[in-house]
């Protein structure tokens, strides 16, 4: 369990986050999403202890992230955006800082290494961007660490490692583990994460599974705009409007996470009145 | 006019499935993969490949064997085709017919292309 209550952070003058709060279960694999300069970094880093909020509670599986208890740390394994390795080869990283895990999973680490092709007998600094991300990401995977924090995992990877990733991330989901998986690149990640968090002017707008989406909005495409009562979001297409409405019957529909996303930053108050019931006009 | 996009991820699986044991890839009281071997299969959230089952199991088409797996129901295919058949008659005919009538197509001549359809594909069979 992770839960966030009214954390403020700010940079230099500017406001981050704001009175942020946030609950996150096990068993999920959460998506990340925000617009550039949202902040999904630097709020990973405060969930891994490496940056210290100004003020809120934070509780990771019942620990504050910032004091760096070691029986915190071996439960959490954050692969940052950008990285240094060490000048030594796959095998002396895992000798050093796999002791580190507790429950590291040496077999799996060595599968998921040949998987991703990584030379074993070169060092580590010389791997190139992409292949030093598949590393970092085999060794967190086989952590066996109950909270991984991925930070744009996707970016740099090329199409058959994307691929992959998705497999990789799908078959280490367990029950007691909490997946959050920063990323810009929603369509490499379309049909894996969820629930899904917005983060958006200083606090998370939007923590829902698609589950829930699907019950509560629906898109459909429309040849004008003035025939459809309560639209909450609307997109000019070649062949008339894609819109996202409240969903009036049983029917599930896949809402894609672009469009999902547009919906949220672009009317957050009346996404916001559709999922705790109550129609757009109502809120007028 | 409205019509919808495509269906939720679960229900797409899910007809992935069932059109799997129409066509025979997967007869009545085989094993089919676990939710996990799914999810790593298709890429797709464990909790996705969950749902997809639960429905397939409400519907009678798999079952669940506690602590085996997940099996084709032994009248899953009757049960695959009956759904696949409301579905077809239900979401895709209206489409296509939509089509028909954005093209003035009438119905003679579907009909007759039905007809031919039929005749090749008997043929086809008996080849």
């Amino acid at each position: 369990m992770i839960t966030i209550e009214k954390l403020n952070f700010d940079y230099k003058k500017k406001k981050l986050f704001k009175d942020l709060s946030l609950d996150l279960k096990h068993g999920s694999i959460y998506g990340l999403l925000g617009k550039n300069g949202a902040g999904k970094t630097t709020f990973l880093k405060i969930l891994a202890g490496l940056i210290f909020p100004e003020s809120g509670e934070i509780s990771v599986l019942g620990f504050t992230p910032a004091e760096r208890n070691p029986d915190f740390l071996k439960e959490l394994f954050f692969l940052p955006e950008e990285y240094t390795l060490p000048g030594i080869k796959a095998g002396e990283y895992k000798k050093i800082y796999a002791p580190f895990y507790p429950d590291f999973d040496e077999e799996r680490f060595f599968e998921l290494i040949s998987e991703f092709n990584l030379p074993e007998d070169s060092k580590l600094s010389n791997f190139s961007y992409g292949q030093k991300k598949k590393f970092l990401l085999s060794f967190g995977i086989a952590s066996n660490s109950r909270i991984l924090l991925l930070d744009e995992p996707t970016n740099g990877l090329d199409i058959p490692t994307k691929t992959r990733f998705r497999k990789i991330v799908a078959s280490s989901q367990s029950k007691e583990r909490i997946i959050i998986i920063s990323t810009h690149q929603v369509r490499d990640v379309e049909h894996l994460i969820d629930p899904v968090l917005i983060l958006d002017e200083g606090r998370i707008i939007f923590n829902e599974t698609m589950d829930r989406v699907a019950d509560i909005l629906t898109v459909e495409k429309v040849s004008s705009l003035s025939d459809t009562a309560d639209i909450l979001y609307s997109e000019n297409e070649i062949d008339g409007y894609k819109v996202v409405v409240k969903n009036r019957d049983r029917d599930q529909n896949a809402i894609d996470f672009e469009t999902l996303f547009n919906a949220v930053i672009t009317n957050p108050h009346g996404i916001q009145s559709a999922f705790n019931g109550g129609s757009p006009n109502e809120t007028k | 006019m409205h019509f919808k996009e495509k269906q939720a991820i679960y229900i797409q699986l899910a007809e992935m499935i069932t059109d799997n044991i129409l066509s025979g890839r997967w007869i009545e009281e085989d094993k089919i993969p676990s939710v996990r071997e799914m999810a790593i299969t298709m890429e797709v959230n464990p909790n996705t490949i969950a749902r997809t089952y639960n429905y397939l199991q409400d519907k009678g088409i798999i079952q669940n064997k506690r602590g085996i797996g997940y099996f084709v129901s032994p009248d899953g295919c009757a049960l695959a085709k009956e759904s696949r058949r409301k579905k077809f008659l239900k979401t895709e005919l209206p489409v296509f017919f939509k089509s028909m009538k954005l093209l003035d197509i009438d119905f003679e001549t579907v009909a007759d292309l039905y007809k031919e359809y039929s005749r090749k594909g008997a043929n086809n069979e008996n080849e």
